[in-house]
């Protein structure tokens, strides 16, 4: 019997120019690290730059988009570019939700923004989770 | 001679698989933050992808430098897709090339040779700068 493991596709807001964007981009590659075999992502500016197969990405594979602000141009990008995410998350919500303060620097993240890391990371992973059981 | 600029645009990669991306980011913070701070400025890459209308104003009334992380050039296209016109486009594999000595490690964030790295591209590309400020463009 094959056994197929379904990939979800990760695809983050690099926020170069919001302490918001750091921490996504570090949260989404803890998800990608801790979780190789079940996630994947893809630059989001590929979406423009890329070939079709970068187009085709949110078809070919279930995805999450995460945020750093309230323009969400993950979520955006990749539904006019690409395909309807299955899931739109957002760091400000999250980071409320926790009860936790945004960062304040845009690099260099220390100890003191490792729970804001570990928090959007945890709600990433159960975001990947729900997916894989939804699909 | 030509117009003065009060702002350059220095442009990363977004990238977070691979180290060179993390360069070409850490490289545009050095710039923002130490080297060039109040002249060279950045915006996220994204708000180009979804046509923002302040980040398309942003890269198309002021010079700009792309630094890339690798050779799909996304910096560098998304901002000619937007209507900009790229005045220097680096990759950032191009300065390990030129300092082998500083061999980064990392993806999401770079170790301390690679910020030492990031250091020595600011330098260089600072000096982009301020010819693009002085209006000694292309």
């Amino acid at each position: 019997m094959d056994i197929q493991v379904q990939k979800v596709g990760i695809v983050s807001c690099s926020g170069e120019e919001i302490p918001e964007g750091t921490l996504c981009r570090l949260a989404c590659r803890k998800v990608l690290d801790e979780r190789p075999g079940e996630t994947v992502t893809i630059c989001l500016p590929l979406f423009i730059a890329g070939g079709e197969e970068e187009r085709t990405f949110a078809s070919n594979y279930p995805t999450i988009t995460v945020d750093g602000c309230d323009k969400m141009c993950a979520a955006k990008a990749t539904e006019m570019l690409s395909g309807k995410p299955s899931k739109s998350l957002s760091i400000p919500e999250i980071l409320k939700k926790h009860g936790l303060k945004p960062p304040t620097k845009l690099r260099h993240f220390g100890p003191e923004e490792d729970a804001a890391v570990k928090a959007v990371a945890a709600e990433i992973a159960q975001a990947v989770d729900e997916v894989l059981e939804e699909e | 001679m030509g117009k003065k600029h009060k702002k350059v645009v220095v442009l990363p990669c977004s990238g977070i698989g691979k180290v060179y991306g993390a360069v070409a980011r850490e490289t545009a913070y050095e710039l923002v933050e130490k080297v060039r701070p109040g002249v060279a400025t950045l915006t996220c890459l994204p708000l180009l992808v979804i046509n923002n209308p302040e980040a398309v104003a942003l890269v198309t009334e002021n010079p700009v430098i792309t630094i890339d992380g690798c050779p799909k050039e996304c910096a560098k296209k998304s901002v000619e897709a937007v209507g900009g016109r790229v005045a220097r486009a680096y990759e950032a594999i191009k300065f390990y090339k030129e300092h082998k000595d500083l061999k980064p490690e990392g993806i999401a964030e770079v170790n301390d040779t690679g910020r030492k790295l990031a250091q020595v591209a600011a330098a260089e590309i600072a000096q982009e700068v301020d010819k693009l400020a002085a209006g000694e463009e292309q």
